[in-house]
Order: structure tokens, then C-alpha cells, then sequence
């Protein structure tokens, strides 16, 4: 491969450390990273006012797509169950009935720690989620704006026709959890740029446009966003899917920060500074393990 | 099966790191709800919480022009079951009344600072030009349902009792005493100037071509669009022109808002 030979016939040409992160791209990767953390706790709060999920302009009641909800068992004990179409599996403990403080079981969407204001309050949880809603609206634009200008989306995320042609090695690599090493490090591989580019593109933006859907106000300003989200309740169902997939993206995103390694990982999304790990005991690849 | 004593310590060893780190994770998640509460209880820390709400009314009404409507529906659209929240069958002796006799002698005015104070009756109000319109109704809990509403255009009303010029919003006072209490626990919802005269605002006496139900608010309720289902009032007797909102009930405009939810309910 192309980029592998360059890699290693130049290898001592590969810097020790690169400065990977702009100053506005740490900052803004971490006031959306707080953002996006009481977004979701705080929206996963507002979600108990009603806590099932519908498809169309109104709320179908009788045919929910999703519903959290408690039920009592034959011998009363409250049971937490979570209807998704028409199959209902029992989640209690986690969804529909968990613990209060005391221990003991309620009836609640979900469990105290993942609710922001802990205890049941739409009016505040309102509050936290639409300053945060301005605040990941700004972070976000300027993020966005600014790497545009630069051109760092267009340079650094968007992809080349290698990057596509590398699409099955990228998988093979991630799942042998092999990480790149010296020049190839210096780069975002495929995988981690259609990850990153699905965030910055689809999945933030898509929160924003679903979101404002939900608002009667802007509804009326511009019709365009309930007809292309296909009705408020769709646009709501959409948060919702859009909000776990920022969830799976960001479990995904800890698990790789951990097996690149964290301390060189954490540092360059702090400093900026990041150092490129050697390639060892691979002379024909800078594919080697870490 | 016993350990042996080596094993036996690691075990216990292990156990303990585990138990540990568990701790260690509780007490952190515990420290972060603990301070999100804190915060969340804190009347600095809302106020800077709550200003993101002017900011939205603005944003909101630079892009969204005076008459701009709320989306309309087919009669296809209809819920076919739409949701009553709130008061759904207001106690108080002096509704119950109204509600035996049939509303005849319920009397709405229209009052404050205005310069020809008004009392209309159900006939007197659908003996005006009406508008019929199929709207969404969107609930401050995430649910929405579509109906169809006849009723009076708020802006003629307001016209003909003619507004002073001091007036800046319209109170809503209603009948129906939330929660059990007093007389300070009446639902009640406030609008600015701009919604008053919004050709879709009325005073809806019909719903999907009956008369309004006691549950969706008999015999008249407002019909706001382009805000959340609690500015919808229900039960209506006296409607207030105001320059200002600081002396009523909590100061804040609502019942609602009273109790933390945004004036502005257009989102």
C-alpha cells in the first residue's frame, strides 16, 4: 500500500510530536463535550413528562414506536417494562422502575443518575436544556466556521479516494484493535473521520433541526423543518435516536482513546500536542499493534 | 470449594479494589448529581439558566414575521383522541353552576386598560365573525394532537374595546382553581401584543364541530398558536389588559410560569 511504503522509507522523517489540535478546536471540543453531557441528562429528564415515542404530526397514543412505562405483576410488585413496536421486554431495575434513594423500587422512566435535575422537574430541566441548546448552537458555529475557513474539515476530515479505497483495511484494523503508528498516526484514518464527520455533520446538526421542530414558534417561521422531519412527533422520535447515537459514538470514541493510548490522547486534545507513536517490529507495515 | 489461604487473599484483595473503584464511581457520579441539583436549586445559577429564555424570544420573533401562521391540517389530520391535561373538570361551586344551567348566564369581560370595558355572553360571542382553523397543539410534556377550533378572533374583541396606550399585555383569568387551592391557585396565562393580533388567536367556542367539552375547557378557551399547550386557557371569565405583569399571582404571567416553566411558550 502507498501510504504504508511512504511510512516506512521515510521513517525517520516522522516527527516526534505533532501539534494536532488548534486552540479553538480543544475549546470547542470540550464545551461541547459538558454541553452535550447535560443535553442529555437534562433531555433525558424532560422525556419522562411523557415517556413514549410516536411517528407523524401527532401523538398516536394507542400506537406508541416506543414506550418506557411501570406495571404491576399478578403478586404487585411494580415492574418495569420497555415497549418498542409491539414487543415488550421487562426492564426493571433500569427502565420504567429503578430504585429511589432510599432503595426503594418506583416507577420511573429511568434511574435518578441518569436524569439531570436528579428528581422528576420538566420546568428546570427545560431551563438546563435551552441555555445548553444556545451554548452547543455557538460552540458548535464556530467550531464549524472557523475549520471551515482554515480549511482543516476539507484537509483533515473529508475524505480522499484513498481513504475510501482503504475502507475494508480500516475495518480489518479496527476490529484487530491495530492502531496506526508513525505517519500514518499523523493522519485520521477512514473510520475515525466518517465517525467524526457524522457528529460535526449529521448527528449535531440533526439534534439542532429536530429540536427546533419541537418548537411550536419556529414551526410557524419555517413550515420546511415539521414537512421534512416528516411530523413534530417524528422530529421527536428523531432527537431521541439522534441523542443515543452521540451516546454510541461516544462510548466508541472512549473505547479508542483508551487502546491508542489515553495519556498521549488526553494530552493532545489538552495541549494540542500529540505525540506520534513509533512503528516497531513491522518493517512493511505502519499498521503495527500498540 | 475453600481457597487456599494465598488465594483466598487475592481474592479478597481483588474484592476490595473492585469494591473500591465501585465506591469511587458512585461518589464521583454522586458529587456530579448532588452539584446538578445544587445548582438546580440555586436562584443565581437558574436566573443565569433562565436567561437563555429571552434569548430564544428574540431569535424567535426576528425570524418569525407578525402574521406568520401556525401550520394548518386537513380534517383528515384530526386526533383521533385528543388528550384533555390540566383542569379537566373544574370543582369550583360557581363552574359547577355555569355548567348546570348551560353557560347562560356566564358572562366574559373584557377589562383593565381598555377604553370600553366589555361583557359578552356565549350568544353575544358567536354572533361575531368567526374563524375555524385545524391547528396542532403542542403539550409542554412532549406530546401533540391536532384539533379543529371555531371561535371569535381575539383582535376584533380588542379593537372594538380599544387598547390604551399603556396596555402591553392581556391576562387570561380563568375558573378553575388548580390543585385544590384558593383563590391564588386560579389558572391564568398572559400574551403580548403581537399574539393578540395574530389573525389565528381566538376565542374558541367549538372543537371538531361541537361545542368545547368541560374537559377542553368549557365554553370558551383561548387558542394561542405558535406557543405550547399551557398558553391555551381554559375556562375563561375575564380577560385583563395590562402594562405590566409584576402584580399578579407569582409576577410571572402564568400559572405555569409562576412555577418555573417560560413565559415565552413558543418553544
Amino acid at each position: 500500500m502507498a501510504v504504508a511504503d511512504v511510512a516506512s522509507a521515510g521513517a525517520e522523517e516522522v516527527p516526534d510530536r505533532i501539534y494536532r489540535h488548534s486552540g479553538l478546536t480543544r475549546a470547542t471540543h470540550w464545551i461541547n463535550a459538558i454541553t452535550l453531557f447535560v443535553l442529555l441528562l437534562s433531555g433525558l429528564n424532560i422525556f419522562m413528562a411523557e415517556p413514549g415515542l410516536f411517528i407523524g404530526q401527532y401523538a398516536d397514543f394507542d400506537h406508541p414506536a416506543v414506550r418506557i412505562f411501570a406495571a404491576h405483576a399478578a403478586d404487585g410488585h411494580l415492574v418495569g417494562v420497555t415497549q418498542i413496536g409491539n414487543s415488550q421486554i421487562t426492564t426493571t431495575g433500569f427502565l420504567g422502575v429503578s430504585n429511589n434513594a432510599t432503595g426503594h423500587p418506583v416507577a420511573r422512566t429511568w434511574p435518578t443518575w441518569m436524569t439531570l435535575p436528579s428528581y422528576r422537574d420538566l420546568a428546570t430541566a427545560r431551563r438546563w436544556h435551552f441555555f445548553f441548546a444556545w451554548v452547543l448552537v455557538i460552540n458548535g458555529a464556530a467550531y464549524l466556521a472557523w475549520n471551515t475557513y482554515v480549511r482543516h474539515i476539507q484537509k483533515d476530515l473529508w475524505l480522499t479516494r484513498q481513504d475510501i479505497a482503504d475502507i475494508p483495511q480500516s475495518v480489518v484494523d479496527h476490529a484487530l484493535l491495530r492502531h496506526p503508528t508513525g505517519l500514518a498516526a499523523t493522519r485520521y484514518n477512514v473510520l475515525q473521520k466518517l465517525a467524526y464527520l457524522a457528529v460535526i455533520l449529521v448527528l449535531v446538526p440533526g439534534m439542532v433541526l429536530t429540536g427546533l421542530t419541537m418548537s411550536p414558534g419556529m414551526d410557524a417561521a419555517l413550515p420546511i423543518l415539521p414537512w421534512a422531519f416528516g411530523g413534530r412527533q417524528t422530529a421527536r422520535t428523531l432527537h431521541f435516536v439522534f441523542a443515543w447515537s452521540l451516546v454510541l459514538f461516544f462510548i466508541v470514541h472512549m473505547v479508542e482513546m483508551v487502546l491508542a493510548g489515553p495519556i498521549n490522547e488526553i494530552t493532545s486534545i489538552v495541549t494540542g500536542w500529540y505525540r506520534v507513536p513509533k512503528a516497531h517490529s513491522a518493517p512493511h507495515s505502519d499498521k503495527g499493534a500498540v | 470449594m475453600s481457597d487456599t489461604p494465598i488465594l483466598a487473599q487475592i481474592r479478597s484483595a481483588a474484592l476490595a479494589r473492585r469494591n473500591w473503584m465501585k465506591a469511587g464511581l458512585a461518589s464521583l457520579g454522586g458529587l456530579w448529581l448532588a452539584g446538578c441539583d445544587q445548582l438546580s436549586n440555586n436562584t443565581a445559577a437558574l436566573k443565569v439558566l433562565e436567561s437563555a429564555e429571552g434569548l430564544t424570544r428574540r431569535a424567535q420573533r426576528l425570524v418569525l414575521s407578525p402574521g406568520q401562521l401556525a401550520p394548518e391540517f386537513k380534517t383528515s389530520d384530526i386526533s383521533p383522541n385528543f388528550k384533555a391535561n390540566g383542569s379537566v373538570d373544574p370543582q369550583d361551586a360557581a363552574y359547577r353552576a355555569h355548567v348546570a344551567n348551560g353557560f347562560v348566564d356566564w358572562r366574559l369581560s373584557i377589562e383593565g386598560l381598555v377604553q370600553h370595558p366589555m361583557k359578552l355572553s356565549l350568544a353575544d360571542l358567536k354572533a361575531r365573525k368567526s374563524r375555524t382553523q385545524i391547528t396542532r397543539h403542542d403539550c409542554v410534556e412532549g406530546w401533540s394532537c391536532i384539533g379543529q377550533w371555531t371561535g371569535a378572533p381575539l383582535a376584533d374583541l380588542i379593537r372594538e374595546a380599544g387598547l390604551k396606550p399603556e396596555a402591553k399585555f392581556l391576562v387570561f383569568h380563568c375558573m378553575d382553581t388548580m390543585g385544590g387551592g384558593g383563590e391564588d391557585n386560579r389558572y391564568y396565562e398572559s400574551i403580548a401584543l403581537a399574539d393578540v393580533f395574530h389573525p389565528q388567536t381566538l376565542l374558541a367556542y367549538e372543537m371538531n364541530g361541537a361545542p368545547l367539552a368541560v374537559p377542553h375547557g368549557a365554553p370558551v378557551r383561548l387558542r394561542v398558536e405558535r406557543h405550547l399547550g399551557y398558553k391555551q386557557a381554559k375556562y375563561l371569565e375575564r380577560i385583563e389588559a395590562v402594562a405590566s405583569l409584576d402584580g399578579l399571582h407569582g409576577g410571572k404571567g402564568g400559572y405555569w410560569p409562576d412555577r418555573g416553566y417560560e413565559w415565552y411558550a413558543g418553544i
